[in-house]
């Protein structure tokens, strides 16, 4: 399963209202680390699509709420639930420390 | 059981796939999981790099590398080295996803891995205004004032690329020369968003939940000053990336992986090592290629040597592996 985009406009009602706890990827093109770890995203969101959310939100496309998020290295990886960020996770990393990182979140 | 395993998908690894692959060897190449391309996959523009006249993005230089290994037979696996076994004739290579993989010689190209400042406050300042990889977090110090640390090509590269963002762009030397080529060095004198800073190191970074600054001390007069910033970037360097064979391979006082003379031979037989985890000094893709070439060289030699399957059989382990590859 790929991970879905959102934007601006779509970002209120997949993430902040979503009732499952939702990880956003900020990523953009030109990053390389960002394209290497989104299967493994993908991965992730697949085995664990009952409990966690995965989307992805293009930091290119969406400065305003890459700048609200106060993101300033990609990849990053903020779970939200019930609007708030819970969790926040920056670099990729291979998958057995992306699930440990997110444990809470996924098991 | 395989012939080869190549770790490492750096310009050593694919570039000892290629010629492995020539050799009829079938080798598996284990990429990473999330770092694939090493290196040269957070550069921007190579121009160093023979028989690139125009120069070549990093990315595309690595793609092109993985294409030509594949269209040899190359297997390319991306997942990571857990564990490795490299004693006796029959190396394993265990990966995240618990796979193990057999082979008959092992080429170790790993690389290196960034060097960290070393300081306290770096683990929490890290994403948060420090950043490792100028083309992945350039964009978002527009119109920012920020810093380089490091006097090397990698330092005045990202320098260079991080003024088409950035307001200003300082580098944080400790010296009061560089060690970076020169028309690298001319490209960031001749930049007017980049001032120098000589004869400086970070001393501490300032910001209880993002980069604010940094406290600089002189290397010679151990005075010490803060700089106001709103991004670090660091590029002092890198350090062979050798935990999964400490104990297992010896290691030169440099702390890259000791191999005999000129060749790619560690001291384990059957065991190879190439590009910058060999590499104290050069650290070039174009070097890095040449010591994979070497590696496969030496791994085909090695492997024509070896006995066959029907007197290898009498040790125990390889007869077991070989037996089952031929059922």
């Amino acid at each position: 399963m790929t991970a879905r985009a959102v934007t601006e406009a779509t970002f209120e009602q997949e993430v902040l209202n979503n009732e499952k706890a939702v990880l956003v990827d900020f990523w953009a093109e030109w990053c390389g680390p960002c394209r290497a770890v989104s299967p493994i995203l993908d991965q992730i969101a697949t085995e664990h699509a009952d409990k966690l959310d995965i989307v992805k939100l293009n930091v290119d496309e969406n400065p305003g709420l890459a700048m609200k998020y106060q993101i300033t290295a990609i990849p990053a990886f903020k779970v939200f639930e019930k609007g708030e960020v819970v969790k926040t996770v920056i670099g990729a990393k291979p998958k057995p420390a992306l699930e440990a990182d997110l444990a809470a979140y996924i098991s | 059981m395989r012939d080869i395993i190549i770790i490492g998908s750096g310009p050593a690894g694919f570039t000892a796939a290629i010629y492995a692959a020539r050799a009829q060897l079938k080798p598996l190449l284990i990429a990473s999981s999330v770092e694939i391309g090493g290196e040269l996959m957070n550069t921007t523009e190579v121009e160093n790099f023979p028989g690139f006249p125009e120069g070549i993005m990093g990315p595309d230089l690595m793609t092109k590398l993985q294409e030509q290994a594949e269209r040899f037979g190359t297997e390319v696996v991306y997942d990571d080295v857990v564990e490795l076994e490299l004693d006796g004739p029959v190396k394993r290579v265990n990966l995240g996803n618990g796979e193990e993989h057999e082979a008959a010689a092992i080429i170790y190209a790993t690389g290196s891995a960034y060097r960290k400042l070393g300081l306290p406050e770096e683990e929490v300042l890290s994403g948060h205004g420090l950043s490792w990889c100028a083309t992945c977090d350039g964009f978002f110090f527009r119109q920012k004032t920020i810093a380089v640390v490091g006097g090397g090509d990698s330092a005045m590269e990202e320098a260079t690329f991080l003024t088409r963002f950035a307001d200003k762009v300082y580098v944080i030397h400790r010296r009061d020369t560089l060690k970076a080529s020169k028309i690298m060095q001319q490209r960031a004198f001749d930049n007017e968003k980049i001032e120098f800073i000589w004869n400086a190191e970070v001393a501490r970074l300032l910001g209880e939940t993002a980069v604010t600054g940094v406290t600089l001390r002189d290397t010679v007069t151990g005075d010490e000053r803060d700089l106001p910033l709103d991004g670090l970037f660091v590029a002092i360097g890198n350090d062979p990336r050798t935990h999964l064979v400490h104990g297992k391979l010896d290691l030169t006082s440099e702390g890259t992986i000791a191999v005999d003379g000129r060749t790619s031979k560690t001291n384990i037989p059957g065991v190879f090592a190439a590009g910058d985890v060999i590499d104290p000094h050069y650290r070039q893709a174009v070097t890095a290629a040449g010591s994979g070439t070497v590696a496969a060289l030496d791994a085909e030699h090695y492997l024509a040597a070896l006995p066959k399957a029907p007197e290898a059989a009498s040790e125990t382990s390889v007869g077991e592996a070989e037996f089952a590859a031929v059922n």
